[in-house]
């Protein structure tokens, strides 16, 4: 939605119109769970995690005020540091696949391509499975005895290496190819809504003027469908920042620590360690890239709105 | 059908419609005949969906095989001689740490979890979802867009928080915790949905009805639900999936008593006595992604909907 944290503005807008306000009672007790669990969970519970962050609480929450003690020794721990650039790794290889291989797939889906329904079965059935699966699934292909290395070198192909599960240098690819292969299929799902929601006179007008299509589609289309494209970013980006499941099945965070993740490293510390400050302070860091994020959009929306002339809901 | 209209949301921000013509009607130049640049295009998707379909085919094949037959590491080849007994065992005979019950209980354990948590969601959605569209109360705006910031966030930020209030009220590790839990979560993404679906009834509906008499209630039951069952059906679908394939709320809030199918998985998986039976984990994988899977063929344009009104919430 356009208008998430323009929230404060349009709340005062949003108030009661007359005759109906005998009913709203009704409407507050019919949103009762909304109002409680907004409120509560998606608003005080984040503070109550973020202030955690600033005391030592150990297996039970605490009050003691420690400043940025729980920070420092995040940043020095040796598991958050490499969770943190796993995590960039992944994204940054992510992004890039998903939407490389994505937009790729689209286009060629928007060929008037017989069996498209077929097609798109096939790319988007990974993302009906979990996340689990999916990593058990890549861990069982990518096995270093048993798997694609060795099929591969069964056909004669004996120089043939390929098992980065077994390497902490290479696990991390592993991950992002299960990662793509589940999620590529949704990217494309979303671009090709996207290309499809560009005005059909675009096309005529590229065609009567020469264009090539692939001209049209890169410089044309696609600034066209920033919406589609800014949608397909923060979906993928709010899945990068909890990934969780995919390593647990995938590689346990191994070999070592090779393929820790801070959403591992936030579980670990309060399921194994009972670590409350700690984990509290690693879960806080994870929240900043998602506000900035929505900072940024509800700003780019905010100039959007004003430029269209103000009559948006 | 209804379901069409429902993404003609607010935003002039996206144009990633699920209306019919963005999922159905392809926009690109006509095609000529056969020219050298569509074979390329099918050579292209052909190898996509050979690469897409690969882990599927693997798995499948693995799980009909025996482990003597595993072991001689041809992973594409199919089975010399099919045998059922890794898809028996993974069912009913596996075993994780402490007993061999194979994933069978995790797997009613998944439908008790399911079942209450898509229906409470979606009903409390609706109610969301009918109550910001057309009685929308002073500060409900505000309310509805924590909800909305809520699908956003990480889970690992709110989880201690929860643990703290579920073991406060005493339903820590029980069925009904877990299921609080998912209708949680459920609710930022639902409500949208149902707002947005609302929010494109044309409003003389509404109007006819309150001039009927009908108030509240009586207008939610009698008009606005009978006319949401296509956004309903979208729903369902999204949430089943979303909640069969859960694992980390199961892992933090279930309890040992209500390990659902995902974490039985797990377990099973994770515990190996000598070898690993990569045929039975293989099975077991497979029978845990069916009922999602299954979901998925059945209802095919609808899942797709399904993530594109998800996609919408962006």
């Amino acid at each position: 939605m356009a208008n998430i944290a323009a929230a404060p503005a349009t709340a005062a807008v949003a108030g009661p119109s007359g005759p109906r306000r005998r009913f709203q009672f009704q409407a507050i007790i019919a949103t009762l769970p909304m109002i409680i669990i907004g409120f509560m969970v998606f608003f005080v519970a984040i503070l109550f995690t973020i202030y955690w962050s600033f005391t030592n609480s150990g297996m039970f929450p605490g009050w003691g005020w420690v400043g940025l003690k729980q920070y420092e020794i995040l940043w020095n721990t040796n598991n958050w540091q490499i969770a943190v650039s796993n995590i960039w790794l992944f994204a940054i290889f992510s992004l890039i696949i998903n939407f490389t291989v994505g937009f790729l797939i689209a286009v060629a889906m928007d060929q008037n391509i017989r069996q498209e329904s077929l097609f798109r079965s096939i790319f988007l059935y990974p993302f009906a499975m979990s996340l689990y699966v999916t990593g058990l699934a890549w861990q069982w292909i990518l096995d270093p005895n048993l798997g694609l290395q060795n099929a591969v070198q069964n056909w004669g192909f004996t120089n043939f290496r390929f098992a980065p599960l077994g390497d902490p240098g290479q696990a991390m690819i592993g991950l992002i190819l299960g990662g793509c292969w589940q999620g590529a299929g949704v990217t494309m799902a979303v671009l090709l809504a996207g290309i499809r929601g560009v005005d059909q006179e675009i096309w005529k007008a590229s065609k009567i003027d020469g264009i090539p299509t692939w001209k049209t589609y890169l410089f044309i289309v696609v600034p066209m469908m920033r919406g589609a494209v800014a949608t397909a970013l923060v979906l993928q980006v709010t899945g990068i920042i909890r990934t969780f499941d995919l390593v647990v099945s995938m590689t346990g965070g191994g070999p070592g620590i090779a393929t820790w993740m801070p959403a591992m490293y936030v579980i670990n510390a309060i399921q194994s360690k009972l670590n409350v400050g700690q984990g509290s302070a690693a879960a806080t860091m994870m929240l900043a890239p998602i506000a900035l994020l929505l900072i940024i959009r509800a700003v780019v929306s905010w100039r959007n709105e004003r430029r269209a002339g103000m009559n948006v809901t | 059908m209804t379901a069409d209209s429902f993404v003609q949301t607010s935003g002039a921000t996206t144009k990633v419609g699920t209306n019919r013509d963005a999922l159905t009607g392809p926009n690109g130049p006509r095609p000529k005949r056969i020219s050298p640049a569509r074979i390329g295009i099918y050579a292209f998707l052909i190898i996509v969906a050979i690469f897409f379909c690969v882990p599927l085919y693997v798995m499948l094949v693995t799980s009909f095989k025996s482990m003597p037959e595993v072991r001689e590491a041809h992973l594409f080849n199919l089975p010399r001689e099919w045998t059922i007994d890794p898809w028996i065992k993974a069912w009913s005979t596996a075993c994780t740490g402490r007993d061999c019950t194979g994933l069978a209980p995790g797997f009613w354990n998944s439908v008790k979890i399911t079942v209450p948590a898509v229906f409470i969601s979606i009903i409390v959605s609706q109610l969301n979802g009918y109550a910001l569209t057309f009685w929308r109360y002073k500060g409900a705006e505000v309310l509805f867009n924590f909800l909305v910031f809520g699908a956003f966030v990480p889970y690992q930020v709110l989880v201690y928080p929860i643990i703290i209030g579920l073991r406060d009220v005493h339903l820590f590790a029980t069925l009904p915790g877990i299921i609080i839990v998912h209708t949680i979560f459920g609710m930022p993404i639902l409500t949208l949905l149902f707002r947005n679906y609302y929010s494109s009834i044309p409003i003389e509906i509404f109007k006819a009805a309150r001039i009927d008499g009908a108030g509240f209630w009586q207008t939610f039951f009698r008009v606005m639900l009978p006319l949401s069952v296509p956004i309903t059906t979208v729903a369902v679908i999204l949430q089943v999936t979303g909640i069969w394939n859960d694992f980390i709320f199961a892992l933090v809030f279930a309890g040992q008593s209500n390990i659902p199918m995902t974490l039985q998985l797990n377990n099973i998986v994770k515990t190996t006595f000598g070898t690993v039976e990569y045929d039975v984990n293989m099975a077991a994988t497979i029978l845990t992604a069916l009922v999602p899977l299954i979901i998925y063929f059945v209802s095919g344009k609808w899942f797709v909907r399904g993530i594109a009104a998800g996609a919408v919430k962006g």
